[in-house]
């Protein structure tokens, strides 16, 4: 392990925290600028993997249980899913944004929002969850 | 700043004058297209002629990332910036393709990881990740 | 079919639900599987499987009820009007399959419950489930879909869980069987949307319906020309056209049982169907068909397939390979039916398709229980299984008949079928190789027969000792089907004649 890494620690320990808070700028300015869901995801997720590799799987396993990662992906696929059965009950067809508010263009706001959200959720969970599961192989670390 | 700039500049212009050999003067051309084809024949040529499992499954990805090239490729327009509406810009990328490649990347994301998971369970249960190998031991099985 | 739907509008809220119908058939399958994450639990969610993929059932006769009494159903998902939006298309020819593969999909899952708990791990059976309604969701999802990359992302959905589902046979075989199907698949898929970019860049647009009124007018262009063979190669890989078969075998004979039956049944067939609205529909309207001389390549290697898989099956010790080799012999009469490319030879196509997914079910079921109980099919230790497993051997029977084609079986109906538009084209040579393949099945089929009843049980072999009731009734109804539909072959016939219509009808109107 990384006990004697010091510069490679005290480095990841000032990273992670940017690299997560970007992830989430990335997320939630994809409406106005480059960015979305998947971006986000996968760099969210790479905070973590970062961390797993410095500090080992089964650290990072306390911080995000297995049960964690699993919830987050189906909550995400749920999230996606279930805003376009929102759009169905309000009376609009299946994934429309139009009637999730008063007007329209609110409407495609919020959708867009909650459905990047998703795939984000969905994306970052996948990511460690791949990342641990080859990671944490007996032999494979 | 200006001056590292500079420094690169005969590098520079090597790759404009290599660039308008392949192209032809005045348009884009196909080079792009050339390079989709190259990528596309490595990725191909690794996949059947490897034996190694995880080899396959890199030719694999040169091959998706052909295609990907190739999308966003034909998503270029000339003169066209990123599609992000602006002030005073007229000429946008077509933005389409972009997204249809995004998909098709998760995809071949998933696509690794699947493939890979596979290699590792196959090292476990064969001992090997020769596909050779793997075949001489199916077919004594099979016999 | 009219009948049910009459009944669906009487039940509630069924005028708010009955517009969104079609997205609502691939919806309900995506968003349930992700639950089966959180119930972890075996039987549990078993159970939520089969009530989703009953209610899916349930869905498609609807809509096949609705398409028959009104016409195509269009559907825009999020209200973007096509070509813009994906676009939800469902005529006579979806419909049909998409009852098919649905009804596939409920009635397997019974039969599952026993046959999974025994050649899955316990604690990897909730995962079973999950993909299996994520590949059913894949493949409804290529049926619904009237948008060219949309099917592509739904092919993958399948494709993906498929490779999961193979791999969780018992046998480290089923992992390199899967390995293989997967790098065979991606470059399937890879292919498929290298031609859709093709389409794309000529036309601007991804919609089948505007792509088919788009082409002609360049279809003299190399590139159009590329996306064809690009899309054609794609698609015969995934459905495992005569050269590019190697994968299925392997897969199908490692996989669990209820796997092999479910993607025996449906996967290739819903490929089929994609070829089909690809090369009938979307370039329909385009000279292609003559420049490439598609319809002759396409017979040859159908007739190839036909013979080299029924050929190859003869000579298998495993019966689970048999049917697999003898799927590729079949996939052949399908293909053929595409290369006729005639209102009759599609008809025999689709009409195939229904009928193979019927009698191929029910015979992979009948070696999936024969696999229950004796824990091997290789027909050395299946002898004397006709009197040990007297249901299941007739079942099986029931079903090696119907693939040899013998009349009051559904497997006569289709070939009758493709005989005669084989015939009406004047192609004795292709009609007289359905008729000799078929004595080549008389061959594989007789030697299951020949151990199963004219061989002793082994000494000491347990008597009378069928599989459990769940698997004995499923592959009861689909042998009864076969049968049924065998002497009854008129209404699959018109259906199938309907769909053939609605594919070729499409490309019709989409001439300039």
């Amino acid at each position: 392990m990384m006990h004697r890494k010091v510069v490679l620690r005290v480095v990841s320990k000032f990273l992670i925290p940017p690299i997560l808070l970007f992830a989430l700028y990335v997320q939630f300015h994809g409406d106005f600028g480059p960015g979305g869901g998947f971006q986000a995801g996968v760099i969210f997720g790479s905070g973590f993997i970062l961390y797993a590799i410095l500090f080992g799987v089964d650290t990072v396993k306390k911080v995000l249980p297995p049960w964690a990662t699993r919830l987050m992906l189906v909550a995400g696929v749920l999230t996606y899913g279930l805003t376009g059965v929102a759009g169905l009950i309000l009376g609009g067809n299946y994934l429309d944004y139009n009637v999730l508010a008063h007007d329209p263009v609110h409407g495609q706001h919020y959708g867009i929002l909650i459905v990047e959200l998703g795939v984000g959720t969905t994306v970052a969970a996948a990511m460690i969850t791949i990342f641990n599961v080859f990671a944490g192989q007996p032999g494979g670390d | 700043m200006q001056g590292i700039v500079d420094a690169f500049k005969p590098l520079h212009d090597l790759w404009l004058a290599f660039e308008a050999f392949m192209v032809g003067p005045g348009s884009p051309g196909l080079f792009g297209y050339w390079m989709v084809i190259a990528l596309m024949m490595t990725g191909f040529y690794v996949v059947i002629a490897h034996d190694n499992l995880v080899k396959k499954i890199v030719g694999l990805n040169v091959f998706q990332v052909s295609v990907f090239l190739f999308y966003i490729l034909m998503a270029k327009i000339t003169g066209g910036t990123a599609p992000i509406l602006a002030e005073g810009i007229k000429v946008y990328s077509n933005p389409l393709p972009h997204v249809l490649i995004l998909t098709a990347i998760v995809v071949g994301v998933a696509t690794t990881a699947l493939g890979l998971a596979l290699v590792v369970r196959i090292r476990n249960a064969y001992d090997t990740i020769e596909d050779d190998e793997i075949q001489a031991v199916e077919e004594e099985e099979d016999r | 079919m009219t009948a049910i739907y009459a009944y669906f509008l009487t039940l509630p809220f069924a005028a708010v639900i009955e517009p969104h119908l079609p997205v609502l058939q691939v919806v309900v399958p995506l968003l349930c599987a992700p639950i089966c994450v959180l119930l972890r639990h075996a039987k549990l969610s078993w159970l939520w499987a089969t009530i989703v993929t009953w209610l899916v059932f349930f869905i498609a006769l609807v809509l096949l009820g609705k398409v028959l009494a009104g016409g195509l159903i269009i559907y825009e998902i999020g209200n973007w009007p096509p070509p813009w939006g994906i676009e939800y298309r469902i005529d006579a020819a979806n419909a049909l399959v998409l009852v098919i593969i649905t009804a596939i999909g409920a009635i397997t899952l019974p039969y599952a419950k026993a046959s999974v708990e025994k050649e899955v791990s316990e604690p990897r059976i909730y995962l079973f489930y999950l993909m299996y309604m994520l590949c059913l969701t894949g493949l409804i999802g290529i049926t619904t879909t009237a948008d060219a990359f949309n099917l592509f992302v739904f092919l993958e959905i399948s494709s993906l869980s498929s490779y999961v589902l193979i791999s969780l046979g018992g046998s480290r075989r089923a992992l390199t069987a899967s390995y293989r199907y997967l790098v065979m698949g991606t470059l399937g898929a890879t292919f498929y949307i290298i031609g859709v970019g093709m389409m794309y860049m000529m036309t601007g647009s991804l919609n089948m319906a505007d792509l088919a009124t788009l082409l002609p007018a360049v279809d003299h262009t190399r590139t159009v020309l590329a996306a064809f063979a690009f899309v054609v190669v794609g698609l015969g890989l995934k459905l495992a056209m005569f050269p590019l078969h190697t994968w299925l075998p392997n897969a199908y004979a490692f996989a669990p049982s209820a796997v092999t039956v479910f993607l025996a049944s449906t996967a290739t067939k819903v490929a089929i169907y994609a070829l089909l609205r690809l090369v009938l529909t979307v370039f329909g309207g385009t000279d292609l068909f003559n420049v490439t001389h598609i319809s002759l390549m396409l017979v040859i290697l159908a007739v190839i397939g036909m013979f080299a898989g029924a050929f190859v099956a003869i000579f298998q010790k495993d019966v689970k390979r048999m049917l697999a080799y003898s799927s590729v012999s079949q996939v052949g009469y399908m293909v053929l039916g595409i290369g006729l490319a005639t209102a009759a030879g599609v008809t025999g196509s689709i009409v195939h398709l229904f009928n193979h997914a019927v009698m191929k079910g029910a015979a992979f079921m009948a070696v999936g229980a024969m696999f229950y109980v004796v824990g091997s099919v290789r027909l050395d230790d299946l002898a004397g299984i006709g009197k040990r497993m007297p249901v299941t051997t007739a079942v099986f029977l029931v079903a090696g008949l119907s693939l040899i084609g013998t009349p009051v079986t559904v497997g006569f109906i289709s070939k009758w079928q493709l005989v005669q538009a084989a015939i009406e084209l004047g192609w004795w040579y292709v009609a007289a190789g359905v008729l000799l393949s078929s004595l080549l099945a008389i061959a594989y089929v007789w030697r299951v027969v020949e151990v199963a009843y004219l061989q002793a049980p082994p000494e000491g072999a347990a008597l009378r000792t069928e599989a459990p009731v769940s698997m004995l009734v499923p592959m009861i109804v689909l042998a009864a089907a076969a049968v049924w539909f065998g002497i009854d072959g008129d209404t699959t016939l018109r259906l199938a004649g309907e769909a053939a219509n609605a594919l070729m009808g499409a490309a019709q109107g989409g001439k300039p």
